[in-house]
């Protein structure tokens, strides 16, 4: 066995597969090992967060003696399509054929730790780490190729996984030939320079989604899929609100039926059957008895709990003297926007299927965040790390949702107890009620402009949103953000829990930040493009603007003209974008039918042009939701919203025309693609409507009561 | 108490001895292992727990399994004949219809009914249609048009 290169300090993280345990179970061949570190770094984490991050090494990429090249990644497949764009990054960095190139994904016996699939980092992050290992990996095949070939490795050429004499092709050797009989460990801490993309043969091409003929057969196995020998279905005992606590269960009327078992540990009950319609049987057989201590807050007097809450603050984006900005204004402005609680909502619920086998933990999970959950599992199960494994299986969407793993430590907590394999599959009014919301927010913006319509300040501050998306694009002398957060040890705030949705918090500042923009360009006379134009200095976000334009053939005109046509744009995941709606509005009813969605994005080079257009329709599509209907209501912890009937996601009848531009940027870096495109939907949405009817509305969702109230007002 | 229903299920005559006011679906994953007709809301309005009976879309969710005593079931496992795909799946294949998948089973069970009734559909009518049907991922533009092209298929055009 060769090893190249071994560092004796470096520690494993003991997860999983020890190192020496890869080549047992993969034979021979080169692996590459790295540091998540490097990927890390990138990510710009929050301190505490990359403090608590362990230190490990990892196996990244195998080179099987067959040529076969598997790439081993913590990230998760819920439908943003990795599993067809990452094997199209790592054959062009290794030269190899892209059929060649298989993925193992969400397995943490198996890939090297990773921090969840959340933020659109797929790409942007953990690609250039992916591509790293690889280029150190051929540089590996190259130094055997060189040996091998009696050829100093300057003069060879690496196509399709064949190294060759640079000339004379015949003198050639393959990656298979090369790893044969050969153990080799790389490990990786300083990154090699990564290829040209000019050199790329499959990145920037459209590939169509690897994973579509499973899905439509049905064969496809989603977590809720598996089943084990003995395997127990579970419903567990769930809270009438967040805001109660348990008295007292009367179980018997449960334990009488057949074939039920009642499970009861420190807090949780549950009633077990190897028969789904048993468990679902029992579970309202229980009799409970709850306290209430609820927070006197509802989806009424939400934006007021807001502000009124103990908050602190931290400032950004500061530039100039607000002050100054003011005196220097023809016409200033304040505005206040709201913005509700949202559902993430994916159809597939959050699922869990645990089984011991002796003192070892498999959980197979429908969650964004395997290695988390194996923290966790690990802490709350007292078990050692090295004792659990989680799989992820295809994940039914999640959008933000299922980087809460709850269901997982119940199903695991469950199977400890009964001794079986337990599956918990929530249902539909456990997913509304356990989800981790889209934080409701409030935005005051104060903004001034001058006599040619300048913006002269900007003083925009945020309460419970954060500062996603909150860059004041524009170019404004005078400027600052104020973020507001519950202050440390205050009163919670939310009745519930509160997590990321699609682009988490951006569309909250999009929306404000927009529709305040529109507001200037009616008050200076202008047209909201050529407002928008004056306004801005930045290259990327004006080529969006214009290539979205051009896209929906938008002429200027008086403003508002009584088209119906909405502009708003905005940054996301280093993704710059502008969105154009067009709406009609039924003035009786008030409801309002979405014509056309037109958006433009730069976001860097796009390895998989059709996977990024699928994300940019999905992305439209759910925006319309948030613009239009979706809002959770709820009465201090007590959810109202809890199915489809109340809660109203997009439907075949809402979606317009959607017509997308990825702008053509192979010398950028690749940026991420499944959020961007939903941040302006909203905006552009009220912005239609303030252009059809002169009507404005100051948040979402614009609901027919919305507009019709908004009509009489204007 | 339980009951032997007879019913053909995907083209095969079979039976099962069960409560009879057990949920179809649940039976349909759970005794005959097809965990293609998915679980999503359990009350009849997402439509990921679509099947066939008779040829027509009926949620499985909240169906007792007595209910197809006699019955024709279709279930996404009985689209493609020897491994070859079903027009419709393989329209929604070729258009990309679909993300995560978890709503499309459901999805082309919806649409085989609807062209089952109305082989030649216009564009509103594949809408009323899948109205009742829930995507969240968002490819429902995609999934229209998988349903006008695997419509013209059927009809033995190109």
């Amino acid at each position: 066995m060769k090893k190249t290169e071994t560092k004796s300090t470096v520690k494993n993280r003991n997860t999983g597969l020890r190192r020496r345990d890869f080549f047992k179970i993969l034979g021979g061949g080169i692996i590459v090992f790295f540091s998540p570190w490097d990927a890390l770094e990138l990510m710009e984490m929050p301190a505490e967060q990359a403090r608590s991050l362990p230190k490990d090494f990892n196996a990244f990429v195998h080179i099987a003696e067959d040529g076969t090249v598997t790439c081993y990644t913590g990230k998760i497949e819920m439908g943003q399509g990795i599993i067809t764009s990452l094997p199209v990054m790592a054959a062009d960095e290794l030269d190899v054929p892209l059929e060649k190139v298989k993925l193992v994904l969400g397995d943490t016996a198996l890939c090297p730790f990773d921090q969840g699939t959340y933020g659109s980092l797929t790409t942007r992050s953990f690609g250039p780490a992916m591509r790293a290992a690889l280029a150190e990996a051929k540089g590996v095949l190259m130094e055997l190729a060189s040996e091998k070939l009696k050829v100093p490795a300057s003069q060879l050429v690496a196509e399709k996984g064949v190294i060759y004499v640079s000339g004379n092709k015949a003198k050639r050797v393959t990656y298979g030939e090369l790893t044969r009989g050969k153990r080799i460990e790389k490990f990786l801490e300083v990154k090699p320079p990564v290829k040209d993309y000019t050199k790329f043969i499959y990145v920037g091409k459209s590939y169509k989604k690897v994973d579509s003929v499973e899905k439509v057969k049905g064969e496809a196995k989603f977590t809720g899929d598996l089943k084990l020998p003995g395997m127990l279905f579970a419903r567990i005992l769930r809270p009438p609100s967040h805001g109660a606590t348990l008295k007292s269960a009367d179980t018997s009327a449960a334990e009488k039926i057949e074939g039920v078992k009642v499970v009861r540990d420190d807090g949780l009950i549950a009633v077990v059957s190897e028969n789904k319609d048993k468990v679902d049987e029992a579970i309202v057989k229980i009799k409970a008895e709850y306290e209430f201590n609820e927070l006197p807050v509802n989806d009424r007097n939400l934006f007021e709990w807001i502000l009124k809450a103990q908050t602190s603050s931290s400032v950004s984006n500061t530039a100039g003297d607000i002050e100054l900005g003011r005196k220097q204004s023809e016409h200033v402005f304040e505005t206040e926007f709201h913005d509700v609680y949202l559902a993430h909502a994916p159809i597939e619920t959050h699922t869990a299927l645990a089984q011991f086998e002796g003192e070892k933990l498999t959980v197979w999970a429908s969650t964004q965040q395997p290695f988390p959950l194996q923290d966790s599992l690990a802490n709350e199960l007292k078990m050692p790390r090295d004792n659990v494994r989680v799989i992820v299986p295809y994940v039914g969407g999640a959008f933000g949702a299922k980087n809460a793993y709850q269901q997982a430590i119940e199903a695991a907590r469950l199977a400890k107890l009964t001794g079986k394999p337990v599956m918990v599959v929530w249902t539909r009014e456990e997913e509304f009620f356990y989800d981790t919301f889209h934080s409701s927010a409030v935005v005051k913006v104060n903004s001034g402009i001058d006599r040619e319509g300048r913006i002269t300040f900007w003083d925009y501050h945020v309460w419970m949103a954060g500062t996603r998306g909150a860059e004041t694009v524009y170019d404004v002398p005078n400027r600052k953000t104020t973020s507001y957060s519950r202050a440390r040890n205050a009163p919670p705030v939310h009745p519930f829990a509160t997590g990321p949705w699609r682009a988490p918090n951006n569309n909250t500042n999009t929306f404000a930040r927009e529709c305040q923009i529109d507001i200037m360009a009616a008050k200076a006379g202008m047209d909201p493009l050529e407002f928008r134009l004056k306004n801005l200095k930045d290259q990327k976000m004006i080529d969006c603007l214009k290539a979205v334009a051009d896209k929906f053939g938008y002429t200027p005109s008086k403003f508002p003209s009584g088209r119906g046509i909405g502009i708003a744009c905005g940054i996301d995941a280093g993704t710059w974008q502008a969105t154009m709606a067009e709406i009609k509005v039924d003035r009786t009813t008030g409801k309002i039918t979405v014509l056309r969605l037109a958006c433009a994005q730069d976001m860097g080079l796009c390895v998989n042009p059709q996977g990024a257009l699928l994300q940019m329709e999905g992305c439209l599509t759910m925006g319309l939701g948030y613009a239009l209907t979706e809002e959770v209501l709820f009465e201090g912890g007590n959810i109202k919203t809890l199915n489809f009937d109340t809660y109203e996601i997009p439907r075949f009848s809402w979606v317009p025309k959607l017509e997308c531009v990825i702008l053509d940027r192979k010398d950028q870096p690749p940026q991420g693609g499944g959020e961007p495109a939903i941040i302006a939907v909203g905006a552009a949405i009220a912005n239609a409507l303030f252009d059809a009817t002169g009507a404005r509305i100051y948040r979402v969702p614009l609901t027919p009561t919305r507009v019709l109230e908004a009509l009489k007002k204007a | 108490m339980e009951k032997t229903i007879q019913f053909t299920l995907n083209g095969k005559k079979t039976s099962v001895t069960i409560d009879p006011g057990q949920n179809l679906l649940w039976v349909l994953r759970n005794h005959f292992g097809l965990t293609g007709t998915k679980f999503g809301c359990g009350i009849g309005f997402c439509g990921a727990c679509t099947i066939l009976i008779d040829n027509e879309a009926v949620r499985s969710c909240q169906l007792p399994v007595s209910e197809v005593e006699g019955k024709n079931v279709l279930t996404i496992e009985g689209l493609a004949v020897d491994g070859k795909l079903h027009p419709l799946q393989q329209a929604f294949v070729d258009n990309e219809a679909l993300q995560c998948g978890f709503c499309t089973p459901g999805m082309i069970m919806n649409a085989l009914a609807l062209l089952k009734r109305n082989s030649n559909p216009t564009r509103q009518q594949i809408i009323e249609a899948m109205d009742d049907n829930l995507c969240r991922c968002g490819a429902h533009v995609r999934i229209i048009k998988a349903i006008e092209d695997a419509s013209v298929k059927m009809r033995g055009g190109k």
